[in-house]
């Protein structure tokens, strides 16, 4: 496994195929948090640090666990019962010895417990047959991806706000066009790799 | 079959470390909290509504803990939550007023007079705009359009006969209708209270008179009658002080138009 090999996947799981514009996971948050750009780099900064943590959690229980045993079908399961987990269990730690941190990531930590994204990537992992090294590298360029998303939305829709919209796109349909028109630039990396 | 007992083995062996796991963690990483703020989040009604203006019931506990909110700063709890906080933190329940909202005008469709038909926007803001501040011919009466039946998340306040009216025992005292009123009829009264003046007209008798039935003229014969000396006419305008009021009732019995109730 070569840094080569690390970098693409770094690319194309972050911009190529984007968690969110192309693969359609995680969309609740990016829809959600993205009213103003200083939440959306809380809950993307708390994304990366959950996935990355639960691509190495998840591959390592996968790798030592599920495939000895035989029982890899269970993966969806046992991954959800471990980032739940495990995001109890960061929580916990944040709050006792970096409460700076626990403070700036506030609500948006206990809420990517729910986020499809983290299982997702969790499964992406195991689908196209990521070592335990390799799942962590796509788990943290798939969540710099989903900061990447969410900031660029919330960017937009800061000046949205000040827009004239026709009263029937007003609110949540204008954002689901701007994020369609995100999903279709970001097809625009395609041939990147 | 054995790959079913593995799986049941495996996957309640995760489950039981990750709750073992869990469970010391819990106990490693205890931050201490304020054992107060506990005990007063608990006595908390847990609505999380934030009429207290703070951040959920959790944001209130620990301002209460830190004497940075009053006891009775839950405006849901009343009493009831005050004594309970009180008694935690180890205050005397400052005397805790339960308030109620009362709108200050009575003045139903059969009682006052319109100078026109009104048929535009139903909302008391527009209306406040209309010539004649709408339709009523009593500029200082309630619209009965329902700005502050919007505002309330209780469901305490409705339009009855043209008139908002408050449900006592629902109203929460959270101050929303009062904002919400553009002719500002409405205002936080004790719960206590027995008697009110259920009029806000400033005009003089005569222009009482013909705009409402039952509307306070400023005849003075409520506060000549009053035996504690509670009541107060201004701008034409009888106000009852409720620190002084007794509650006797002369006042509701002598009052000509029927405005005191």
């Amino acid at each position: 496994m070569d840094v080569k090999e690390l970098l693409m996947i770094a690319i194309g799981s972050s911009l190529v195929s984007n968690v969110v514009l192309s693969q359609f996971l995680g969309l609740c948050p990016f829809l959600g948090v993205s009213r103003k750009t200083e939440t959306a780099v809380g809950m993307g900064a708390a994304v990366i640090f959950v996935i990355t943590l639960a691509s190495a959690v998840t591959g390592t229980i996968y790798e030592y666990v599920l495939k000895p045993f035989d029982i890899t079908f269970l993966q969806t399961i046992v991954f959800i019962l471990v980032i739940a987990a495990l995001v109890q269990f960061v929580e916990m730690f944040l709050k006792k010895f970096m409460v700076g941190l626990y403070q700036s990531l506030g609500v948006y930590l206990p809420l990517i417990t729910t986020n499809c994204a983290v299982l997702g990537v969790a499964l992406n992992n195991v689908k196209y047959e990521y070592n335990v090294l390799t799942g962590i590298v796509n788990g943290f360029a798939t969540a710099v991806g989903f900061a990447i998303a969410i900031v660029i939305l919330a960017g937009i829709r800061e000046k949205i706000e000040y827009n004239d919209i026709p009263r029937s796109f007003q609110g949540m349909p204008i954002v689901l066009i701007t994020a369609g028109l995100m999903a279709i630039a970001f097809f625009g990396f395609a041939g990147l790799l | 079959m054995t790959g079913i007992i593995t799986a049941t083995a495996v996957v309640a062996a995760v489950g039981l470390f990750i709750g073992i796991f869990l469970g010391l963690a819990a106990i490693q990483f205890r931050v201490e909290v304020d054992p107060k703020e506990e005990l007063v989040l608990e006595a908390l009604p847990g609505n999380n509504c934030g009429g207290c203006g703070f951040a959920g019931c959790s944001g209130l506990a620990a301002a209460i803990a830190k004497g940075e909110a009053r006891v009775s700063a839950c405006p849901v709890g009343g009493a009831e939550v005050a004594g309970k906080i009180a008694e935690i933190m180890g205050v005397e329940s400052e005397e805790m007023n339960r308030m109620t909202a009362f709108v200050m005008c009575k003045g139903t469709c059969d009682k006052t007079a319109s100078d026109y038909v009104y048929t535009g926007v139903e909302d008391c803001k527009m209306v406040s705009f209309v010539p004649g501040g709408g339709a009523k011919s009593c500029n200082y009466g309630c619209h009965g359009y329902g700005n502050c039946v919007r505002a309330c998340s209780f469901d305490a306040i409705h339009i009855v006969d043209g008139v908002a009216l408050v449900d006592k025992e629902a109203c929460t005292a959270c101050g929303r209708c009062v904002e919400a009123c553009p002719k500002h009829l409405i205002e936080l009264v004790p719960y206590t209270a027995k008697h009110l003046v259920a009029c806000s007209s400033k005009d003089k008798g005569p222009v009482v008179m013909k705009a409402c039935q039952t509307g306070c003229i400023g005849c003075q014969i409520c506060k000549k009658n009053c035996p504690s000396d509670a009541i107060e006419i201004t701008d034409f305008l009888a106000k009852i002080d409720y620190d002084k009021c007794t509650g006797c009732g002369i006042c509701e019995e002598k009052c000509p138009k029927k405005a005191i109730v």
